[in-house]
């Protein structure tokens, strides 16, 4: 288990104040000076010597995306960080902890990553129904400009750095970083086609990058304590401590920090007090959030939870919001339910995912029933196959996966459901 | 959200909200987020703005506030922005309220993760008390709407009453914190565990254990 010493987030919980004096007693807005006056390059350099990934889903190197914003403006354009706070991935429940209980650390970190990448300002993005978590970041916002750590002479360090909080107001996509950016600008969400990339032509058309609030979060903790001791978690290529979330069918859910890599059943016998009714009763798990396909329980148990390991196992690792579901667990009906998400989070731009999110989840509600003939299952995985990677942004694919999934480890259960309605459909004919 | 229309355009409506302007502490504040915008992207404080109008048709209302056409005109002539862009923002996200409600909208998570901690039962006792999904209950207390993942899933099920949460809810502690906010009181926000403070493991933290007590810095065992 990873030790107390280790975590980054101490005040997860939110036993403790999130308020600044009791933020700099933990330790953080330390030296902020200091840190900045490292210089810009040898920050990101340190960044990616951390091996820190992205922790918003999809695990792109973190400090490789801030190498890619202009060292200077040849036009005058400004360069702005978004840190997107939009968590509304099923499953997922990380960022809201970090906002509400240990804010200063996203707002000391959005300074130095801002820094690092050469930005005017950040703007975090809250989803609209974090009320209160957004409540408490405003305030934390407004303490660091009263104490001058952000803002003109930010820190004392002569870099000049406003950070601005805005919220959503209810729009699943709006986590997509090209539809926050439309957001943000005042718009529908509808995500825009790459390229341009943000990091050319973002907010405003100036040049942006778009991190996690984790990724942002941990920056500050990876400098003061170095590359070298974020990387000694985790395996190769999956380095450093992250924020897991358990829900579902454990006896405890929680979210925790652990190492990465850690296997699924050491995570949940050590944090979650094991699967409800015992190992043997583990039906399958979505290990990273909803757009994920399932995992059944006999390849998860010691599968190691990063990014590599639970590819390897066709899914992903994604947000880290574990879903475990037990035997008692409807299975279809917990898919369908995802699909009835989607269609509902769908931005109705590209047709395959307006139209296509509503086809699936329709046929998946007839296959929760059975009322379906047999070769509709492969009607339905051709169906996917033709909404995944024909949209603009990865929603349709996400609404594609986690039927795959099902249909790819749980085909007997669709089949059996079909066969026993026919069956009390014949018998009710004769 | 396609299903998401306006209310119709009606003599009634324009007469009873053709005349809305800012109060007077709304004002201030629709001046402070314009702010947070560089000069000639006021267009970006179209949602604050609007949750702010919302807001304030709330107070004026003894609701939870929504959105009448005259109000997104209202904020079109503030942004200097076309009033078919602000209905386009007010209609796509869900937070916007495009119909009236009634004081209190109950807004149940209905999503995989609520679902498997039994949000079935936390909608079957909003219906048991007479809320319907997508309906006030007559005495204008009640608005019941099923809504997607909250990202409250480690203290599931979970319930949004305005601007509160109360989570880890069983069919009783709904009740009981119904039968609170319709006594007008107000009752204990967040998890409604006893003995458990947001989302550690029920029973107590495995990790961190000093921090219960005290701001414990661990930086002297780095």
């Amino acid at each position: 288990m990873l030790a107390d010493k280790d975590r980054i987030f101490t005040n997860l919980y939110g036993y403790q104040d999130w308020r600044l004096p009791a933020a700099q007693a933990r330790g953080d807005w330390d030296d902020t000076k200091a840190l900045m006056a490292r210089g810009q390059d040898a920050i990101i350099e340190e960044i990616k010597a951390s091996g820190l990934r992205g922790r918003g889903g999809a695990g792109f190197p973190t400090g490789m995306k801030w190498s890619f914003m202009p060292k200077e403006s040849k036009d005058g354009r400004p360069s702005f960080l978004v840190i997107n706070g939009d968590e509304s991935e099923p499953g997922s429940c990380k960022d809201r902890e970090i906002i509400r209980h240990d804010p200063h650390k996203l707002i000391e970190g959005a300074l130095i990553a801002g820094y690092a990448m050469r930005a005017r300002a950040a703007y975090i993005y809250v989803r609209g129904e974090f009320i209160r978590e957004a409540e408490t970041l405003f305030a934390a916002v407004q303490e660091a400009y009263d104490a001058g750590l952000i803002g003109k002479n930010a820190s004392g360090s002569g870099y000049d750095f406003d950070v601005f909080v805005h919220r959503g107001a209810g729009a699943y996509i709006c986590g997509e970083e090209t539809a926050m950016l439309e957001s943000l600008e005042g718009k529908k969400g509808q995500p825009r086609l790459k390229p341009p990339f943000p990091a050319g032509a973002g907010l405003y058309g100036c040049p942006t990058t778009v991190n996690n609030v984790e990724s942002i979060a941990v920056a500050p903790t990876i400098l003061r304590r170095g590359a070298a001791w974020f990387s000694s978690f985790g395996r190769e290529n999956n380095k450093g401590t992250k924020l897991f979330q358990i829900s579902g069918h454990v006896n405890r859910p929680c979210v925790v920090e652990e190492s990465m890599s850690i296997p699924f059943g050491e995570l949940i016998e050590t944090h979650c007090g094991g699967i409800r009714g015992g190992r043997e009763n583990l039906l399958a798990v979505i290990p990273g959030g909803s757009s994920v396909p399932l995992v059944p329980a006999e390849q998860i148990w010691d599968a190691p939870m990063d990014f590599d390991g639970l590819k390897a196992l066709g899914s992903g690792l994604g947000t880290a919001g574990v879903i475990v579901m037990d035997k008692s667990t409807d299975i279809v009906r917990a898919i369908s339910r995802l699909s009835y998400f989607y269609k509902h989070e769908s931005c109705g731009q590209c047709t395959p995912c307006r139209e296509g999110t509503g086809w699936m989840w329709r046929m998946m509600e007839r296959l929760r029933v059975g009322d379906a003939e047999l070769h509709e299952i492969d009607m339905l995985q051709q169906v996917t196959k033709q909404v995944e990677g024909h949209t603009i942004c990865a929603l349709g694919d996400a609404a594609a996966w986690p039927i795959q999934g099902l249909i790819k480890h749980f085909r007997p259960e669709l089949e059996r459901r079909i066969a026993e309605r026919g069956a009390s459909f014949a018998e009710a004919a004769e | 959200m396609a299903d998401r229309m306006i209310a119709p355009d009606t003599p009634e409506l324009r007469a009873r909200w053709s005349s809305f302007a800012w109060a007077e502490e709304n004002a201030a504040k629709a001046k402070e987020i314009i702010a947070r915008y560089p000069e000639g992207r006021q267009r970006s404080a179209v949602m604050p703005l609007l949750d702010l109008a919302q807001r304030q048709v709330g107070a004026e209302t003894g609701t939870q506030g929504w959105l009448p056409l005259p109000v997104m005109e209202f904020i079109a002539r503030e942004l200097d922005m076309p009033i078919l862009r602000v209905v386009e923002v007010a209609t796509f996200y869900t937070m916007y309220n495009l119909v009236p409600v009634g004081r209190f909208h109950v807004q149940v998570c209905g999503t995989t993760p609520c679902m498997l901690r039994g949000s079935d039962d936390i909608m079957a006792a909003c219906k048991a008390r007479g809320m319907a999904k997508g309906h006030t209950t007559p005495d204008g207390l009640w608005t019941l709407t099923e809504v997607e993942c909250m990202g409250n899933c480690a203290s599931a099920p979970m319930v949004q009453i305005n601007d509160a949460n109360y989570e880890d809810l069983t069919a009783e502690r709904l009740d009981a914190v119904l039968d609170a906010l319709a006594a007008g009181e107000q009752p204990k926000e967040g998890t409604q565990e006893p003995g458990r403070h947001t989302v550690e493991p029920v029973g107590g933290p495995t990790t961190l254990r000093e921090m219960v007590d005290a701001n414990h810095d661990y930086r002297g065992e780095w």
